[in-house]
């Protein structure tokens, strides 16, 4: 059963979440990809305040299609996550709670996230089209010059996700890959 | 002789843009499901099954199967016996990106410096090779890859000595460590033989193949099937999440190769990978 999340996530949802558990997100998410990390790391850095809020909420690192007349968003799946973990410490610092991207991050990342309760769904790569379906609003509330990369406050229903790094450190990738080659080989 | 004006390559070039990014080919599709039905874990198969309902909604809606609508590759086939009238070809092509990225809504990947990286915001240009056969027609096969899956491909120049082991064991290599990143279930294109740019350039071709047809060589054929079985026993499964579905295929291409040469490329492929043909 995929457990339904409201977001933005509450503590003690996020430490209900195991690795492995799948998900169906409703609320707020913005969006941020590596401009934006970029941008706004160096506004930390600088002392001066972010655009938005970053407390309690969750970041989807996408790079969305330009939308079709009449639509809310063009197709909208995750990017790569590991281009993001040079700035994910500092932004998990902000008070950020959830990340939502593809594939894996590295250990500052994994202690971060440990060290400020916060979790790591992966979306499916290359399901854009599908995960544009469940965006029920969006509209760009900073950084405009980026283009594709500039940070959306998205509305969304049901977006499907993979708890892939829980607040605890347990990480999926390490765990499935390794089950999942024993089995195979015996057989 | 036959005369094609540039106008219509244009056309065709912009409607291809649109039609790769929008529907899945038949292939990958039917090596979706089947390998849905065989997926031993119940995440594995739940992420196949959303995976196929993303290419229906992506076709309904006519929309891009994946935002990443990616660096263009264009194949152009030139018979002989054609001749060119209107602009210049080239031109055409690259007009042809430029029209369809923007009325198809596709995302603009390109940048202009691979440094300095400013968008060229109409996402030329496509990278384009020509070849000249016989006849009187112009194929062009369009090919959109994405930079995930392409940030894992590699290539080595391996010793004849290294045989086919030493290939099959850099498939592997590069297919392990390509891991999640590269969108599996993947498709594998594997270019043997050529030289330093030739094998990497057979790769991409093998990427062309329908997953569902075999290479004619008998000791090619049973080198696709054996690195599929292995490469679906390494755990990886789809999205990286644990299960038997790493790759939906391996297709391979080979060419004649220097006597001190062994040069072997892996070109990965996603599972949206891409690619339409039209025949002027
Ligand atoms: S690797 Fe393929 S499926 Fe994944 S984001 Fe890139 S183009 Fe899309």
């Amino acid at each position: 059963m995929k457990k339904k999340i409201t977001l933005p996530i509450q503590d003690e949802v996020i430490s209900t979440l195991e690795a492995g558990d799948e998900v169906l997100l409703t609320g707020i998410l913005y969006t941020g990809r590596d401009a934006a990390h970029k941008r706004m790391v160096e506004t930390i850095k600088d002392n001066k305040p972010l655009p938005i809020d970053l407390r309690n909420q969750t970041i989807y690192y996408v790079g969305p299609c330009p939308a079709k007349p009449g639509e809310i968003i063009g197709s909208c799946g995750p990017t790569t996550s590991g281009r993001m973990d040079a700035y994910t410490p500092i932004i998990l610092e902000q008070g950020l709670k959830g990340m939502i991207g593809k594939g894996e991050r590295n250990k500052a990342v994994i202690d971060a996230i440990i060290k400020n309760k916060a979790v790591y769904f992966t979306a499916i790569g290359g399901a854009g089209a599908l995960l544009a379906d469940r965006v029920k609003k969006a509209e760009v509330i900073a950084y405009e010059d980026l283009g594709a990369e500039a940070i959306y406050k998205l509305y969304v229903e049901d977006f499907p996700a993979v708890v892939t790094i829980d607040a605890k450190g347990n990480n999926l990738y390490d765990t499935q890959k390794e089950k999942y080659k024993k089995i195979l080989n015996q057989a | 002789m036959k005369e094609i004006h540039t106008c219509k390559i244009q056309d065709a070039v912009s409607r291809l843009c649109m039609e790769s990014n929008y529907y899945l080919s038949e292939d990958i599709k039917e090596g979706l499901l089947s390998s849905k039905a065989e997926e031993i874990s119940p995440l594995g198969k739940s992420i196949l099954q959303d995976i196929i309902d993303n290419a229906e909604v992506a076709e309904k809606r006519a929309i891009p199967i994946c935002q990443d609508t990616g660096t263009v590759v264009v194949f152009v086939e030139i018979g002989q016996d054609v001749h060119i009238t209107g602009d210049s070809l080239e031109e055409a092509i690259q007009n042809g990106i430029r029209k369809g990225y923007q009325e198809g809504f596709l995302r603009k990947s390109m940048v202009e410096d691979p440094l300095l990286r400013v968008n060229t915001r109409d996402n030329t240009p496509a990278i384009i090779h020509y070849s000249i056969v016989k006849g009187e027609h112009i194929k062009i096969t369009l090919a959109p890859k994405g930079g995930g899956s392409e940030n894992m491909s590699a290539l080595k120049m391996l010793k004849p000595s290294d045989g086919m082991e030493g290939v099959e064991e850099f498939v592997l290599k590069t297919v392990d460590e390509a891991g999640p990143n590269a969108c599996p279930p993947l498709i594998i294109g594997v270019g043997i033989g050529g030289n330093f740019e030739m094998a990497p350039l057979l790769a991409k071709k093998a990427l062309l193949r329908p997953i569902n047809q075999s290479h004619p060589k008998k000791h090619i054929k049973e080198m696709e099937d054996r690195l599929l079985l292995k490469i679906n026993a390494l755990g990886i499964g789809p999205q990286g999440l644990g299960g038997r579905t790493t790759a939906l295929g391996v297709n391979i291409e080979v060419f004649p190769t220097h006597i001190a040469s062994l040069p072997v490329a892996v070109n990965i492929g996603c599972h949206v990978t891409r690619h339409r043909t039209v025949i002027l």
